[in-house]
């Protein structure tokens, strides 16, 4: 199945409006040319998680869309709009909020200061009541410096920080990873009340088990680029396949 | 080092050592230490925003005091409104240095920064000499903070006092800026990780730029505050500069309250050096820097990379 095919056929399944379309989106670290033609759809108000080893790309391909990779080619429209060329700020203020991989908890800046960084971007972003409503342990750290929180804490503070800007399209890399059962089980629980409450997001996992609860579709990306796509409802049957392109 | 010290002269011998020289030289120290601080903080400011080791701050601060000596001769515009405007233009010069040149090193090697900054530092203090040689031009204390007052253990001149007080009041108010704002904790946070800072939405470029400029900015408000004690010279920024980046490797590259503590601190130990054995006041803060540098290599307050 040709690489647009497989982004357009599963996509047809969701209920929502198109919201991301990427198209043949090529990045560059460097020398090192990492995507070689992306293509994928996000529908409004759906989880759709990127799955793949380690290094085909899924990484790069979210700095891609938020603007952060300084060589890319190709197409991005985010509400129809074209953003391969803007700077990520300006994405960011056309309501794309990114929670990096690494979580990005500043530890010059105490919790507080972490949760207030992001500018509020549009109307709609969660208040501060209802963010410690979802993550209680960030109450009462709120005077910690952001970096002396859990792994776990860390992440429920990079989640926090996006909720409040307004942005309604979210980009989370590996939230899961490096987390207790009970954290992953939690962060799960709120990517499921976010979806309910309207957000849409876009998921990059390798605990596929995670994944399968909160995602509507999923996309796998090998060697950078997207090698197949189906729907939740499709999964058991795809089930052998995955198990071959992900090594597991 | 030619600042304040050499108007209130030193002891000569063991004999001319009263408590009154002492206390002079303390003030002499906080003179300077105010000098040393107000520099240090820009420095800082700059280094851990741009990473960039800005050798052309004592040509700013040079700048500032000539940007108040046109001001009042030029344009009739007084020492007051000099405090205000100068740090603004300078500010402005500044902005386009980084615009036009500095924002191009990003990522690379400190060198490339020193190398830039310090050949800036080379053309407008030549430009400077060019025109107005090497000797200092006079610049009035403004009549409101001419002569002296009586503190009964000593006499302290009414400008010397007000440039500690005002020094310590920018420097505190610069630190709560970076401390304790929201817009200081954006700069903090771009100083870690300016990529992260610009996806969330902030406009980190500009926001350097800006950062530069309040750098800039203290140096040249150092600068007036200057004119009056030293004149105004084209070298005197070049003068002081290498003991101000003395005070900034003490403190700690990048760390604010470090950088005030350690300027006012390192002013009053070079006073007081003057009056106990004045052979040593012109190296001890490089020895300082020295044993800081063996003990502590982060500086005093300095965070590890």
């Amino acid at each position: 199945m040709p690489d647009t095919a497989i982004a357009e056929a599963p996509a047809k399944a969701a209920t929502g409006g198109n919201i991301l379309q990427v198209r043949n989106l090529e990045a560059w670290y460097g020398e090192s040319h990492i995507l070689h033609g992306i293509n994928f759809d996000v529908n409004a108000g759906e989880v759709v998680t990127l799955l793949g080893r380690n290094g085909a790309g899924k990484t790069t391909t979210l700095k891609s869309i938020m603007g952060i990779i300084g060589k890319r080619t190709g197409s991005v429209k985010f509400n129809n709009q074209d953003i391969i060329r803007a700077t990520s700020d300006k994405i960011a203020r056309m309501g794309i909020a990114f929670c990096p991989e690494e979580r990005g908890i500043f530890s010059s800046l105490d919790v507080r200061e972490n949760l207030m960084l992001p500018p509020v971007v549009r109307a709609g972003g969660l208040p501060l009541d209802q963010i410690f409503d979802l993550f209680p342990n960030l109450k009462e750290r709120l005077n910690s410096q952001g970096t002396k929180l859990s792994g776990g804490e860390q992440q429920m503070l990079a989640i926090a920080r996006i909720l409040r800007t307004g942005a309604n399209f979210l980009m989370l890399d590996e939230p899961t990873e490096g987390l207790a059962p009970v954290i992953i089980q939690q962060i799960g629980h709120t990517i499921a009340r976010l979806k309910k409450e309207g957000f849409t997001i876009l998921l990059v996992e390798q605990n596929f088990r995670f994944a399968s609860t909160v995602a509507d579709r999923y996309y796998v990306v090998e060697h950078g680029k997207i090698i197949d796509g189906f729907s939740n409802s499709e999964l058991a049957a795809n089930m052998d396949k995955l198990h071959t392109y992900l090594g597991v | 080092m030619r600042l304040a010290g050499d108007f209130q002269g030193t002891p000569k011998g063991p004999g001319a050592k009263s408590m009154q020289a002492l206390y002079a030289q303390l003030l002499v120290g906080l003179i300077n230490g105010s000098f040393y601080a107000l520099l240090s903080l820009g420095l800082a400011v700059i280094f851990g925003m741009l990473n960039i080791i800005n050798f052309a701050h004592g040509a700013l601060y040079m700048m500032g005091a000539f940007v108040a000596y046109f001001l009042l001769n030029l344009g009739g515009i007084n020492y007051w409104w000099a405090l205000l405007l100068a740090p603004i233009i300078v500010g402005i010069f500044g902005m386009i240095l980084e615009r036009t040149m500095l924002q191009w090193l990003t990522g690379l090697d400190h060198l490339y920064g020193l190398l830039l900054t310090f050949g800036i530092a080379l053309i407008v203090q030549g430009v400077f000499q060019n025109y107005f040689g090497s000797s200092g031009l006079p610049y009035a204390i403004p009549d409101q903070l001419k002569g002296g007052m009586n503190l009964g253990f000593m006499f302290l001149p009414v400008y010397r006092g007000w440039v500690v007080i005002f020094s310590l009041i920018v420097c505190l108010a610069t630190w709560f800026l970076i401390e304790k704002t929201q817009l200081g904790a954006n700069l903090r946070a771009a100083t870690e990780n300016p990529t992260l800072v610009r996806a969330f939405g902030i406009n980190v470029p500009r926001m350097i730029t800006l950062t530069y400029g309040l750098g800039v900015g203290l140096a040249a408000l150092a600068g007036v505050l200057s004119a009056p004690i030293n004149q105004v010279r084209p070298l005197m920024g070049a003068d002081l500069i290498i003991v101000v980046f003395a005070v900034v490797v003490i403190g700690g590259m990048g760390s604010i309250m470090g950088s005030i503590i350690t300027g006012f601190a390192l002013g009053v130990i070079e006073g007081l050096t003057k009056y106990f054995y004045p052979e040593a006041s012109n190296t001890v803060v490089f020895v300082l820097m020295v044993l800081v540098l063996l003990v502590k290599p982060t500086g005093l307050t300095g965070r590890a990379a």
